[in-house]
């Protein structure tokens, strides 16, 4: 059975992340072939992906890592970690 | 329940070794065995608080406490697992005691189950990882995902901005695989039909000026 665009939206999420089984995958891919939206969504949607995985959209503060490993060190000189057992 | 992701003793063997200095006594070491882990805990911390300043708190208190109860770090999962387990907890640890709870199921809500049409187009270009230099195009991306319902905000960070697998996701959430891929399918709809409109633009700008580029005289 051929699948119409709103079957194909369904599944673009395991597609991309190439989840879908064999014969499905089939399916979807023979409709992207030939329908020219459904492959700009999913494209669209992988190029979205990639971007969202780019360490420059969500960057770390400014002097985010020197005041982490300043407050470490304040606690690192006085205590060492608990020995097992102690506390929840 | 998911079993935790497999460790791969090959590259777990030093942090292991670390680990066990840092208990024998040398304390320092913590710097080293942290370093790595950094961006992905203040990206964790901020998906949930939405806050820099609190995702860092978050972070800092997370790591602390990471380091008081290292002795209980059992390596049965990644080290990163452990760390982020301990960040998420502190974030929503804090979002409870200020009242700011977590809208955790969207069982309820109608986007969970309903028909989901994404942002129609034909004339898709690629927007180039080089726009992302442009700040108007982080924060685009930035609010597109700050606007998602919590939960999905949540899978997404985890999944497709940290990129853990998705039993990883599943494992730290507490929630199952399939769960996970039907709130990560909805996640990233939504920002294909948020998103999309805006970054339309910016694809054939992007794609003009590569035109442009090649023409010196323009």
């Amino acid at each position: 059975m051929a699948l119409n665009c709103q079957h194909v939206w369904e599944h673009i999420s395991e597609y991309i992340d190439d989840t879908l089984d064999p014969q499905l995958r089939a399916e979807v891919e023979r409709h992207l072939a030939t329908c020219e939206i459904c492959s700009a969504i999913v494209d669209s949607t992988r190029n979205i992906l990639i971007l969202m995985a780019d360490e420059r959209v969500f960057e770390l503060p400014l002097d985010f890592s020197k005041r982490l490993h300043a407050r470490l060190d304040d606690v690192l000189k006085h205590e060492g970690p608990e020995p097992l057992g102690i506390g929840p | 329940m998911t079993s935790p992701a497999p460790v791969d003793p090959r590259e777990t063997a030093s942090e292991q070794e670390l680990i066990a200095s840092i208990i024998a006594g040398q304390r320092d070491n913590f710097h080293l065995l942290i370093r790595p882990y950094e961006t992905q805990l203040y990206r964790t911390a901020f998906a949930l608080m939405r806050n820099e300043a609190e995702a860092e708190d978050v972070v800092q208190d997370a790591v602390l406490k990471a380091y008081r109860k290292l002795a209980s770090f059992r390596g049965d999962s990644k080290f990163s697992t452990w760390l982020i387990a301990i960040t998420l907890n502190e974030a929503r640890a804090r979002l409870r005691r200020e009242n700011r709870v977590m809208i955790d199921s969207l069982d309820a809500q109608p986007e969970e189950r309903g028909d989901f049409t994404p942002a129609a187009l034909t004339d898709w270009r690629e927007v180039p990882l080089a726009a992302l230099e442009r700040q108007e195009i982080r924060e685009l991306v930035q609010s597109a995902v700050a606007q998602l319902p919590d939960a999905y905000r949540e899978i997404v960070t985890l999944r497709d901005v940290e990129e853990l697998s998705v039993n990883e996701t599943a494992a730290l959430l507490g929630i199952s695989i399939s769960l996970v891929k039907v709130r990560l399918h909805r996640a990233r709809m939504m920002l294909q039909k948020k998103l999309v409109p805006h970054l339309k633009q910016i694809g054939k700008k992007a794609s003009k000026s590569r035109v442009f580029g090649r023409l010196p005289w323009l």
